[in-house]
């Protein structure tokens, strides 16, 4: 799930000088659940907005907001209302702001800041987990992720800076990611697996922006 | 003379370190090298330490070699990718430089720039097993270099780390790598240190005991709060905390006192003398107060 929180109200008015005619883009899935782009929050902008002076033409809850495809047809389906809008505002992640600004002509503007992959831990709760690396070695470290978990995403181990309490040294609210790992498996029994020399990760085997394409391969 | 021979002889080893300033200004710290040079074997350079942006290391290392003394260029993994760290390394070595220490390097969180991206691109074993490929004659990707580094490489453990077994799985992986020699974070407790090089009689490498000289009481506890790994016995606290009662006392009648620089001096030369038995040698980390090194050394007898 790609967690977001939204940009201040003020820097949203900032980026929308000059447009009085706005169109409001939420999304179904992570910015729904994530609470910055649902039918609340879309009803909770469109009101402030009015409080500022703006028209709100229409909204859009896109299913989801990051496939580019699908988002181009429900455009098109809410043609009158982006038609007579000034700009977009996406109220869903960085690739759904970027998504829909393929998808449209008309100026759009992200209403949120994109902060990471993460976990639902229960409702209005996030964790990162996964920093997409490109090069998983869960298996070596318990399922405990050291690129994400360690501040410094240290692979063979760790530095000086686990506290007495077991905190990482950069932030007394963050557990020390190594000591996570070094303790899951020495419980079950497999401390070995951190014996073996870690290679540096591969940072840059997709130089810009990274795609995959599956046609053509097997499921 | 490098490092290597005297870590390979019976001699007790004696580091110290010295920090670049911030800003150009570069008497202080090359005084401190010179009042160093005769008493110590190597005078560790630090790199950005506590990622508090400064002078480099590599630069300082150079001008301290030109006084004849005997640089560590310490290399953090926080500022340089690989590729960087590579060439720095092969710089060091034409501009003199033969001892590195490689560290992982304090998160710029802690620093004065705390919005700077943090590298980590390598991590210290990396670096250290890449330190040894130049000087096998080839960078990391295998390709040969024309005319190769001898380095001598070192790496730091904290024997104070909990659990300690964690650090010592590190720090195996260190000596595997490439590291030649280890400094370790600050020691305050004999005993402790001593269970400490028991644990540890599997790794080869010789490890110098890192000695911070405390300069009050405050900076004790300081310590103990915020300095992982990092533990001052109540004893030497409450040793520095009198000696900090009797320089107030003194200042009070116009005295400047000097019980806080002589507890110091006199609690990190027992420190010497006690881990000497169990350690291949000391290293200094007087934290500016290098002009007591000296004293420090004579108290310990060496």
């Amino acid at each position: 799930m790609t967690i977001s929180e939204p940009k201040p109200l003020e820097e949203i008015l900032g980026m929308l000088q000059g447009q009085d005619k706005v169109f409001l883009v939420g999304c179904s899935d992570c910015a729904t659940v994530v609470q910055v782009g649902g039918e609340d929050q879309l009803k909770e902008m469109a009101g402030k907005l009015a409080e500022s002076g703006k028209t709100v033409t229409g909204m859009l809850i896109a299913e989801p907001g990051c496939h580019l495809l699908g988002l181009r047809k429900e455009f098109r389906a809410h043609r009158q209302e982006i038609d007579s809008a000034d700009a977009m505002l996406i109220m869903s992640c960085g690739t759904g702001a970027q998504t829909a600004a393929q998808a449209t002509d008309k100026p759009v503007h992200a209403a949120t800041n994109t902060l990471f992959l993460g976990c639902v831990e229960r409702f209005g709760q996030f964790r990162e987990y996964c920093s997409a690396c490109g090069n998983c070695t869960l298996e070596q470290t318990g399922y405990i992720c050291s690129v994400t978990r360690c501040s410094k995403g240290l692979q063979n181990g760790p530095c000086g800076g686990t506290t007495p309490e077991g905190k990482c040294e950069v932030n007394p609210e963050t557990d020390c990611g190594w000591l996570l790992i070094y303790n899951k498996l020495k419980e079950q029994g497999t401390l070995e697996s951190l014996e073996p020399y870690a290679e540096p990760k591969e940072a840059f085997v997709h130089p810009g922006q990274r795609t995959l394409s599956r046609e053509g391969k097997e499921e | 003379m490098s490092l290597r021979p005297v870590l390979q002889s019976d001699t007790f080893v004696v580091t110290s370190e010295v920090g670049p300033p911030k800003g150009v200004a570069m008497d202080h710290v090359l005084e401190e090298a010179k009042l160093l040079k005769p008493l110590v074997h190597g005078i560790n350079v630090t790199d950005i330490q506590a990622a508090a942006m400064r002078v480099g290391s590599m630069a300082t290392c150079h001008l301290i070699k030109d006084l004849s003394a005997e640089p560590v260029l310490q290399m953090v993994c926080r500022d340089r990718n690989r590729l960087a760290l590579q060439s720095d390394l092969l710089s060091a070595w034409i501009l003199g430089i033969e001892n590195v220490l490689c560290l992982t390097g304090d998160h710029p969180t802690l620093g004065d720039h705390k919005g700077a991206k943090p590298v980590y691109d390598l991590d210290s074993v990396q670096l250290l097993k890449v330190a040894k490929g130049l000087n096998e004659g080839h960078d990391m990707m295998g390709n040969e270099l024309e005319g190769k580094p001898d380095f001598c490489l070192g790496a730091v453990v904290t024997p104070g780390g909990n659990p300690v077994e964690m650090q010592i799985m590190k720090l195996k992986k260190k000596v595997e790598a490439g590291a030649e020699f280890i400094q370790t974070q600050a020691v305050y407790d004999v005993n402790e240190f001593a269970a400490f090089m028991d644990k540890v009689s599997h790794i080869k490498a010789p490890i110098l005991a890192g000695i911070v000289l405390l300069k009050s009481a405050g900076m004790a506890r300081y310590m103990n709060k915020n300095v992982a790994g990092v533990f001052v016995p109540d004893e030497l606290i409450k040793r520095m905390a009198a000696a900090g009662e009797a320089d107030k006392a003194a200042k009070a009648e116009g005295k400047k006192g000097d019980s806080q620089v002589k507890t110091s001096i006199e609690i990190a030369a027992e420190l010497i003398r006690g881990l000497k038995p169990f350690c291949r040698g000391v290293h200094l980390m007087p934290l500016g107060w290098g002009h007591h090194v000296p004293k420090v050394l004579e108290a310990a007898g060496l």
